[in-house]
């Protein structure tokens, strides 16, 4: 780390007056961007000096709504309409760029080898050719980035014939080796695929292609893995610090993930509130957080390692009241603690088939969601679900909650005094089941009914199983926001007029409403922000405190999970690979399945970093890959082997004295 | 891709089928038949019924037949291009309807093509330049076009062009040549008149369009994958018609399938209040005089159109669309 190069806010603005960026690629000085909205001029960046040095990384880092895809936007010339840059610089030095060179001199460049983006006219000639050309950007969402009805390597083509001159059968060979060189493994295919036939991780490489092809100085990364599983995380943060070493372009990372930062950051510039609060080298930054925003950010996400019943810090404690109906754990019934678990999954299986191959034609396939499953959760403890999209875990959710009906397989909900099969519950027996298992749900934004007001929304389980009268309800009501840190006069107002993380609240407390055995959280809070997660995971692990609920908590998130749950299953291709408690699956994890996820959690610290050689290319998740004895091919099929006290593994026997 | 044009051809057939059926039960419905109507038509003028005549007429038109054989006969004829024979009219109703389907063709294909010409360039800058004032007065415009009932409309346009011009706009072509056979003067007429009643039936149309291309392209404008464009460098130009305004297509080519049939059946009140020679009037008084082959022809036409549109736009979609011919949903 060049440890000469200075922050640029603590150089005088005059001696960068000049056309020298002291060997900076990108200088932003006093920057200041204003939204014209109906209510008034709001300013989403107020004044921000960083700066991004050639061929390093710098690390954008805050929460949502702190302006920091804005300054992206303000970058590549692309704000919204509304928006428009006040005041300040945004310098960029073109004499690198690959089309300065190839122009043999950069005076030949429209407006000299430094250029200001904040006034060049944001669709005139210039700026077109920078976006694209010299500076590039990558955005979270795959798949709404690529347009779905042209193929990738129309897409790919367009950027490079953009803005270099070449035939197109030059373009195409071209594409073709960016193809293969962000790892796609037929590039010849890849060319001629449309976007919604690949997977969010080749998506998210195709993005990079087009980004890349023109060999731009400084790549924009907007969240580029937020929207991506861990493994597949991994792989492109790998994929884009290959990239950057090769191409030697300067990186600008946005990312809330200081897991991300850690590991592939030089430089971070912390932003709150349209501000730079901190900026400074990583290992600076890291070790000694001056700044309280920080400080207060990096206690507020959960890490591996955590001691035993540490707690997370939240940027903004919400407090929250007890009411007299929710003050006490619900009494167990009798017998309850007697050798049966609360809920017993016994050989479980679903399949789905799907048409695959295009109209009418093609062949129905079978895919197995959930293969052979059997697990037991006790009363009153936290078993977190472990694994990747498409691995199952929201069907085995649903299987549960008797929204699906498994193929094979039955169910047992212990009620206390008697054990009843989920599946052969009709009439009344199902009603009353119903009321004992409860769902909060990932998107806090599509669970809620956005015409029904939020006493509606809280009341609404209350009023189908018919407790209690209009005034009952209304008193559960109120106790349930208090209990959740909302404001009660809020009862009356609608979902839109509440941020991401109280709409969460608003589901949890429509959840625990009828005061469930279980609530089974399907990724509650993988679609909010760091600081808002603290808040409500906190939250889940209070309420489990005082109400004595137990709970199944599916997340793809390792750290989150290891923070809230008992004991944790990893799932993988609709099977389950190992299950322990969680400070030993953490400390001693057996399969080659879980060790691969766990190596591919960004951990925010600097201390253990990604070892990106180890990552199994995109292997993790096949079973026939997996070394023996876990091998699952068609010839073995192994079932689950206890390997210590509740420790269980799905291999052949042997794996015992592995372990 | 092949397969798939050839099953959705069969698929027509017993589409077809079924709705031949329908029309011919619905025709038949009502208690009666023509016969029964002429009857009592001459008997209210004193004419004396000849019990012979009538029973030869049953005969000879098959009206004493079990209702499956008339169906049956009714369809045969269908098949090998004979449309049945007009009651009414005295006339097979290929003749009826004579010239009056090529006009119609000509009037709808005119104002089809009025309704693209005129709404795409209009919406397309609407969408662009959302709340400006040119998306304004196009909007207040199309709510006028909208909210008109083009019969109004039509009855206004007569009364001034009678008041101060002085001209008749009734019509398609000057009355000298109504029955006349083809000719340059012939055609020049109508073109002269074609304008009228274009404008007349595509308002509305005209209107629809430019609120509905609007409103997709204001959808398509702020998803994502229009700022990767931007971000590409494209120009604000190339981005616009190669990737929004072709996603915002899919909803017109779909409509397509209804448009066929309007050809036919389209603007009655129009045709009748601007006395146009279209087949529209002429299907009216069909199905009022329980003129039943005639009806019926018309109606299976109609259908043939409607199962043909749907075919053609589907068979487009898929070209155009790959998440539809490559069967998305599968992936998500």
């Amino acid at each position: 780390m060049d440890r000469s190069a200075q922050p640029p806010r603590m150089q005088s603005h005059e001696s960068l007056r000049g056309d020298a960026l002291d060997g900076n690629l990108l200088v932003v000085r006093g920057l200041k961007i204003a939204f014209d909205l109906d209510t008034g001029m709001l300013e989403a960046v107020r004044g921000i000096d960083f700066r991004v040095p050639h061929g390093k990384t710098v690390a954008l880092v805050g929460e949502s709504g702190s302006g920091k895809s804005v300054v992206a936007q303000a970058i590549m010339g692309i704000l919204p309409k509304i928006a428009r840059i006040s005041a300040g610089q945004i310098l960029f030095d073109r004499s690198t760029s690959a089309l300065g060179a190839r122009n043999g001199n950069g005076a030949k460049l429209n407006g000299g080898a430094i250029i200001d983006i904040a006034r060049e006219p944001r669709n005139g000639p210039v700026m077109r050719s920078i976006r694209g050309g010299a500076i590039s950007i990558i955005f979270q969402e795959p798949m709404t980035s690529l347009s779905p009805v042209h193929t990738i390597g129309d897409q790919i083509g367009e950027a490079l014939q953009l803005h270099r001159k070449v035939s197109s059968r030059e373009a195409s060979e071209l594409v073709m080796e960016m193809l293969r060189l962000v790892g796609f493994p037929d590039p010849q295919r890849g060319f001629k695929t449309y976007p919604f036939e690949l997977s969010g991780g080749l998506r998210q490489r195709a993005m990079i292609a087009m980004a890349l092809i023109c060999r731009p100085t400084l790549l924009i990364a907007d969240e580029p893995t937020t929207a991506l599983d861990v493994t597949i995380q991994a792989q492109i943060l790998k994929l884009m610090i290959d990239l950057q070493k090769e191409l030697q372009m300067a990186l600008l990372l946005i990312t809330h993930d200081l897991g991300v930062v850690a590991n592939v950051a030089d430089e971070i510039v912390v932003m709150y509130h349209g501000e730079v609060m901190e900026s400074g080298t990583l290992e600076d930054l890291f070790q000694a957080p001056e700044h309280p925003y920080l400080q207060a950010l990096l206690r507020a996400v959960p890490r591996f390692g955590m001691a035993p019943g540490e707690r997370l810090t939240p940027i903004r404690e919400i407090p929250v009241t007890e009411g007299k109906m929710f003050a006490e754990k619900k009494p167990w019934p009798e017998g309850a603690g007697l050798g049966a678990p609360l809920l017993l999954v016994e050989n479980v299986s679903k399949s789905f088939s799907i048409r695959k191959g295009g109209f009418f034609g093609g062949d129905e396939k079978q895919v197995v969601a959930v293969d052979d499953v059997s697990f037991e959760v006790k009363r009153g403890e936290c078993l977190g679900l472990v694994g990747e999209s498409g691995c199952g875990k929201t069907t085995l959710s649903k299987i549960i909650m008797r929204a699906l009906t498994p193929d094979t397989g039955r169910v047992l909900f212990n009620e206390g005094s008697r054990l009843v099969e989920t599946l052969k519950l009709k009439g009344n027996d199902l009603q009353e089941f119903r009321k004992r298992i409860q769902f909060v749900f990932q998107d806090p934004m599509g669970s809620l009914n956005p015409r029904m007001s939020v006493f509606d929304i809280i009341t609404e389980p209350l009023v189908i199983h018919n407790v209690g009268t209009r005034r009952e309800r209304e008193e559960i009501a109120k106790e349930l926001m208090a209990l959740v840190g909302l404001d009660m006069r809020h009862l009356r107002r609608y979902p839109h007029s509440f941020s991401g993380g109280q709409r969460q609240r608003i589901g949890i407390a429509r959840a625990i409403a009828l005061r469930p055995d279980i609530v089974i959280c399907d990724e509650p809070v993988s679609a909010l922000d760091v600081s808002i997660q603290a808040q409500i995971l906190n939250l889940l692990k209070d309420l489990q405190q005082k109400l004595g609920l137990t709970y199944i908590f599916i997340s793809h998130n390792l750290a989150v999970v290891e923070y809230i749950a008992d004991r944790i299953m990893v799932m993988c291709a609709g099977r389950l690979v190992e299950m322990a408690p969680a400070d030993r699956l953490f400390q001693n994890p057996v399969h080659p399945y879980t060790r691969a996820l766990l190596a591919a959690v960004p951990d925010p610290s600097l201390t253990c970093r990604l070892n990106f050689d180890r990552l199994m290319e995109g292997k993790a998740s096949i079973p026939s890959a997996w070394p023996a004895p876990f091998t699952i091919d068609p010839d073995r099929r192994p079932g689950m082997v206890e390997v210590y006290d509740g420790h269980w593994v799905r291999a052949g026997i042997d794996v015992r004295s592995a372990a | 891709m092949f397969r798939y044009f050839v099953q959705r051809l069969l698929v027509m057939v017993p589409t077809l089928i079924v709705i031949s059926i329908a029309i011919f039960v619905i025709i038949q419905a009502p208690p009666g038949d023509f016969l029964e109507s002429y009857i009592s038509e001459l008997q209210s003028q004193g004419e004396a019924v000849d019990p012979a005549k009538i029973e030869f007429l049953r005969r000879t038109y098959g009206l004493d037949l079990p209702l499956y054989m008339q169906y049956l006969k009714w369809a045969g004829g269908l098949l090998q291009g004979n449309l049945g024979y007009s009651f009414e009219h005295s006339l097979p109703v290929n003749e009826v309807v004579g010239d009056r389907l090529s006009l119609t063709v000509v009037v709808s294909l005119a104002s089809i093509l009025f309704v693209w010409v005129v709404s795409f360039p209009i919406a397309v800058y609407s969408a662009v330049r959302q709340y400006s004032i040119g998306d304004y007065f196009f909007t207040f415009l199309g709510y006028i076009g909208l909210a008109t009932p083009s019969f109004l409309f039509a009855l206004i346009l007569l009364y001034f062009a009678k008041e101060y011009f002085d001209i008749s706009i009734g019509g398609l072509m000057e009355p000298q040549y109504m029955d006349a056979p083809w000719s340059w003067a012939k055609f020049q007429s109508i073109l002269s008149h074609l304008w009228i009643p274009v404008l007349v039936i595509g308002l509305p149309g005209t209107a629809g369009m430019i609120r509905r291309l609007r409103a997709n392209l204001l959808d398509e404008l702020n998803k994502q994958y229009v700022v990767t464009g931007r971000a590409k460098g494209l120009p604000p130009g190339r981005l616009l018609v190669k990737y929004p305004l072709r996603v915002s297509l899919n909803p017109f080519i779909a409509d397509i399938g209804s448009l066929l049939p309007e050809l036919i059946s389209g603007s009655v009140i129009v045709s009748v209040v601007m006395s146009l020679p279209l087949t529209g009037p002429m299907l009216l008084d069909a199905l009022r005089s329980q003129d039943m082959y005639l009806a019926g022809s018309f109606l299976m036409f109609m259908a043939f159109l409607t199962v043909l549109g749907v075919f053609i736009s589907d068979i487009l979609l898929a070209l155009l669309d790959p998440r539809i011919r490559l069967g998305a949903g599968a992936t998500k």
